[in-house]
Parts: structure tokens; sequence; C-alpha cells
């Protein structure tokens, strides 16, 4: 990775996306989309994944080990993944913690 | 959608402009200096059927303009159908004529997000760029209201000679009133700021520091506002990928409803436009004369035929290129690989302080001020 790791997210944070923000499921464009004010975001297989969880129940905590549990990938792995992908999303105001 | 060439793509975004009415005067308004009466305006049922059918060809966003589409008095019924046809519901509003309380009914129907355009940070120079005195004040509020109902808002900073030194206040005013997302955009010549082209431009040294203001001010609102800005196209070394390239991404629903591939579509000659009331979205999308005028690049001429960029940024604008060279096949002289590349240089070195002719629905005089029916 070469963006900085930044500072940690926290663990009982319970990501969710803004109002404004939506992903839906568009059979048209083939899958999931997240949609924000003059932006469509189309996440590739990992990123739907992680979007799909950030509903503001799940703790990032659960969230990472949901991940990890379901496909077998090292728990400081899954984390990194998820943080980089949290971290643009809130500087792009597309999530909240 | 039976085709799939590579040529033919799903849209994303459909820019429905619902009426071309406007109580402002702005003398840059990307409509078209001939502008369509209220009383071939679409209906209601029709609109509806249009988002539907659009949401069912893959567009996914919906932008809610004009004109002013508060001048509608459906527009809250025009927000539902847009929202249950699943769309991303998108309000792009002068905020003259939309009441706060207008506004929560449009929350409630499911609206998305709001886009508020300003004119400037000083209320004064606002509203004489407007055309429409106490425009400042109304903007200012109904920001304050979109705020309060939760919705995310975006300022849509207008950017020329007038006010482009007060970029800084802009944005500071935009982060002041709540928005999450500023636009700097620099006026681009198309429609009304054709003929106010001498007295919208900015001086080379303004943009420049334009420039350098917009990474600073990135810089020191990190975070706090996501800011969007564009290089002025006079300004630019490359085009941009107008909507996408042609009837690639994006349609455009006309008023009366014609169906564009751009907002300023029909300032190009020859093109046959087909309208929602004969013929479907997806129809129109796929066989219409005029979205396939210039799709792909099979219509290109050198530079840009051979060039590496072509499917970047499509070469550039067919509107442009007509309104500046006459040939809507030419590369956008925007680019500086075109031969008329000069040409910019020297328009935008013919600025001039004059009056603005304001945009208005009958055919403006040279003297035209921002008094006058706008209806």
């Amino acid at each position: 990775m070469t963006e900085p790791p930044g500072e940690a997210l926290p663990m009982d944070a319970r990501p969710h996306l803004p109002r404004g923000v939506r992903l839906v499921d568009s059979a048209a464009q083939g899958g999931l989309v997240l949609l924000a004010p003059e932006r469509v975001f189309k996440p590739d297989a990992i990123a739907a994944e992680i979007l799909k969880r950030c509903t503001g129940e799940a703790t990032l905590a659960a969230i990472v080990d949901a991940l990890a549990a379901t496909y077998g990938a090292p728990r400081e792995r899954v984390l990194a993944d998820v943080s980089t992908l949290l971290r643009s999303l809130v500087d792009k105001k597309l999530m909240e913690l | 959608m039976e085709a799939t060439s590579p040529t033919l793509l799903r849209p994303l975004g459909l820019l429905a402009e619902l009426t071309h009415r406007c109580p402002l005067g702005c003398p840059y308004c990307s409509n078209p200096v001939a502008l369509e009466s209220r009383a071939d305006e679409l209906d209601t049922a029709t609109w509806a059927r249009v988002f539907a059918e659009a949401a069912g060809l893959g567009v996914l966003q919906v932008h809610l303009s004009g004109g002013e589409p508060a001048a509608r008095r459906d527009l809250v019924e025009l927000t539902a159908a847009a929202r249950q046809a699943g769309l991303y519901t998108n309000l792009i509003t002068s905020a003259v004529g939309l009441s706060a309380e207008r506004l929560a009914g449009l929350a409630q129907a499911g609206l998305d997000h709001v886009q508020i355009s300003i004119q400037d940070s000083e209320a004064a120079s606002a509203d004489r760029i407007a055309g429409y005195e106490g425009a400042f004040v109304r903007k200012r509020a109904l920001a304050a209201a979109v705020v309060q109902q939760g919705l995310p808002l975006t300022v849509n900073a207008v950017v020329h000679r007038a006010n482009i030194d007060r970029i800084g206040e802009m944005v500071d005013q935009a982060v002041a009133l709540g928005a999450s997302r500023v636009e700097i955009a620099h006026v681009q010549y198309y429609g009304w700021a054709i003929p106010n082209r001498a007295m919208l431009m900015p001086a080379p040294e303004q943009v420049e520091r334009a420039r350098e203001q917009v990474e600073e001010l990135r810089g020191r609102h990190h975070g706090i506002i996501v800011i969007d800005a564009v290089v002025p196209d006079y300004y630019a070394r490359y085009p941009k990928p107008c909507v996408g390239g042609w009837g690639r991404r994006s349609l455009n629903v006309t008023p009366s409803g014609k169906v564009l591939p751009c907002h300023a579509a029909e300032s190009i000659p020859g093109l046959e436009f087909w309208s929602v009331r004969e013929h479907s979205v997806a129809d129109i999308w796929c066989h219409s004369p005029a979205f396939n005028a210039f799709r792909g690049t099979d219509w290109m001429q050198e530079p840009c035929a051979s060039c590496p960029r072509r499917f970047e940024d499509f070469g550039g604008c067919r509107c442009q290129a007509f309104a500046l060279l006459r040939d809507a096949r030419a590369t956008d002289p925007v680019c500086h690989l075109s031969p008329h590349h000069g040409l910019l240089a020297e328009l935008a070195g013919a600025r001039r302080d004059a009056a603005y002719v304001y945009r208005r629905h009958t055919p403006a005089p040279a003297h035209a001020t921002a008094q006058g029916d706008r209806d």
C-alpha cells in the first residue's frame, strides 16, 4: 500500500453511509453501485462486501471479524483493507463513523 | 437495450430540464438562447414515464434542473416519481421560488441531494450578476433550510471575471452554510455565455491565482468540505471529456421532451433529435440519429483520429468545436494539438467591461437589463 497508514480507526465505530449516499443494486448496471452527489462509484468485489456491512449496526471490529471469517483471511490484513477504504470514503464524505 | 457494441453503453445520468422558466437572469446560463415556453412543457405523467424508462435503461441518477425547477408546481410529485423509479434524485436550484415548506415536501418525497448555485460572496455583486435583487439573501435562507432538513448540500459557485478573486470567500461561505461539497464551476461558453464571453472571461493571472487558491483551500478544508474544480476551458491544454463522451453516459431531456446528448447539442445544426412524446427513452438512446452522430471514434478527424487520448477525452466537446470552428467533427480547439488552439487565447484576450446580456425569455436586445418578464 503506497498510502500512509494514518491514524487507527476506532474499533467500536459503526460505519454507515451519510444521508445522500446510497448503495443500490442495479440489475441494468450489473451489480452494486454507490450513489452520491454528482458521483457514481462501482465498487469492486471486495469493496462491495465491505460496503454491504456498513449499515450503522455492526462495529468496525465486527465487520472485520465477519470478513476475516468469510474469506479465511488474516484479521490484520482485512483490517488494513477495510481501514483504507473507509478512510478514503470518509475523506470524500461518502461514509460516517 | 438489444445492442451491446462497445460504443453503446448504458447511461448513468439524466439531466431533466423541467422548465426553462427562471426568475434569475444569469448571463452565463447554459440554457439555449431560444428558450422553450411553458405551454410546450411535458406534463407530470410524461415525466414520470420518462423517469421509469430511464431507470429501466440503467440510469441511476436524475438531476432535476431547468431553468428553475421550482417554477414547476408539480415539483414534489415529480421528485416522488423519480424516487419511486429508483433514481438518486438531485435538485439543482437557484433557491429563488422554493420555500422551506415545499423543501420539506421534497425531502419527504425522497429527494436525495440539493445543489444551490451562488453568484458571489458579496450580496450586491451576487444580485447584480443574477439580475435579481434579493437573490443572495434567499439563497442563504434556503441553504440553511436544506441543512436543517438533514439533506446534503452542494454549493455551486459559478466563477468568472467579476467574482474569481473571491473563491476563498465563497468556499468559506459554503462551509459556514453547512455544505458538504462545493463546486468551483468556471463559466463554460455555451448558451447565454457566448454573447457575454468578453464580459465574463477572466484574465490569465486571475485563473492562475484561482488554481493556487483551490489547492490551498483543499488543504485547509480537508475532511470538512469536498472542493471540486476544473480548469476553465479557454486556459486548458487538453479538452474536457464532455459529458463523458457523446451518447455514452448521460442524456438530457428538454422541457418539451426533446432528448439531447448534452444540454447544448441543439446548437449543432443538422442533428435530428427525437422526443419522448413519440419514442421510449431506450429507443432514443439506441437509435436516434443525434445520439449516434458522434458515438465512438469513427467520426473523428486528425489529430483526434490517431490520438492515444481519444478514448479518454473523446475529442472534447462537439458543441464547442462547432461554436468556435463551425465544424462539429473538428478537434475541440481547447486541445493544444488542434491547429486552431491559438483562437482560444485570442478570444480569452478579448475582454471587455460592458453590461451583461441577461438571460430572458424573449430574444434579448443588446441593451437588455435585469428588469422585464422572464416567465
